[in-house]
């Protein structure tokens, strides 16, 4: 096999396993994706990792979108509908199954302790995103100002997020963080 | 129609929409049905439109209604990932990607504070032990995914289940 068609087998078999793992959806997996990526198979760079990343974000759609970004960017558009399918499928199908299963068994109670048990591991991986994400994109004391505005403006306030995004992308026009 | 809408998450509009303009669900209906959701893998609003999909017309359901959700966004997120390979290399565009991608890491520190914070509120001698385990493990010492999720999520979920018995 070409190398070409091992990197699409590696973009399926990876999101295929971390749509199974993705508990509390994509922003659990960022550190896994990130791993993968960056360090396992050397699709990208850390920086691009924060770049594409933050394309995901401020395109219309959900969350999981950045594992369409790195199919693209590890293989072209075939890459980007592979890692996307990928990343849907598996979890699709276990949805489906279970709403029925769920719809039979709705009082059981391990139905409700598996919900509680499984969140705070979530919140622990959304965090460990957050810090993989800090570590990509914040390489300056100016950046890391405009991480923690935004956090405290995005928690504190009703504020739509996008123009938290879009006050930092036109930061960073101005030129006061430099170019990479 | 709705992913459109959605960005940087959709599901404050697939509330609106399937709750207040189509009435496909109650309020209640929607928020038993995202709890499923949100307890099972994959992202939540994927499983939602499978759920209300699977429920108004089966398995043909669910496909439309992932379809629908999924498609448009994708096509857009290659378009403009297209063009940031084409333009990525000029300076304006870099410069305006670094502030960018600062902004997003905040969003995500946002998103984890706001689901932490009723958690740690209800039940903190549960929550926070398990919370700062997978941090510690997955964001500082990057150990792989699922041999942390196969240690936490069993322990957590026995804890749970005990309290509850």
């Amino acid at each position: 096999m070409s190398a070409y068609w091992l990197t699409l087998r590696a973009l399926g078999v990876q999101f295929g396993i971390l749509s199974l793992l993705a508990f509390g959806g994509a922003n659990a997996v960022i550190p896994e994706i990130h791993r993968q990526s960056v360090a396992v198979h050397h699709w990208m760079t850390d920086k691009d990792f924060a770049a594409l990343f933050a394309i995901a974000q401020s395109a219309p759609g959900p969350n999981f979108l950045i594992s369409t970004l790195v199919g693209w960017k590890a293989a072209g558009i075939p890459g980007a509908l592979i890692a996307t399918a990928a990343m849907c499928a598996p979890s699709c199908l276990l949805t489906f199954w279970a709403v029925k299963a769920w719809d039979r068994y709705r009082d059981h109670p391990w139905r409700a302790a598996i919900g509680a048990g499984i969140a705070p591991v979530t919140v622990g991986l959304v965090f460990s995103s957050a810090y993989v994400l800090v570590r990509a994109a914040d390489s300056s004391w100016r950046l890391a100002v405009v991480t923690t505005a935004t956090a405290a403006v995005v928690y504190f306030t009703k504020l739509d997020p996008l123009w938290c995004l879009a006050a930092a992308a036109a930061l960073g026009l101005t030129g006061i963080f430099g170019t990479p | 129609m709705i992913a459109l809408q959605g960005f940087g998450g959709v599901l404050p509009f697939a509330r609106r929409a399937l709750v207040e303009q189509r009435t496909w669900l109650t309020p209640d209906d929607f928020n038993e049905t995202l709890s499923l959701c949100q307890s099972l893998p994959g992202p939540n609003i994927v499983n939602l439109s499978i759920t209300v999909g699977a429920r108004a017309c089966g398995w043909r359901g669910s496909v439309a209604a992932v379809a629908g959700l999924v498609g448009a966004p994708v096509v857009v997120v290659i378009a403009l990932g297209v063009l940031y390979g084409r333009f990525g290399g000029l300076e304006l565009v870099q410069r305006a990607i670094i502030g960018l991608a600062a902004g997003a890491a905040g969003l995500v520190i946002a998103t984890a504070a706001r689901m932490a914070e009723p958690l740690l509120r209800r039940r903190a001698l549960t929550a926070a032990p398990f919370i700062l385990a997978a941090f510690v493990a997955v964001g500082i010492f990057r150990l792989p995914l699922p041999y942390v999720l196969l240690v936490l999520a069993p322990l957590s979920i026995a804890i749970m289940w005990k309290r509850a018995s």
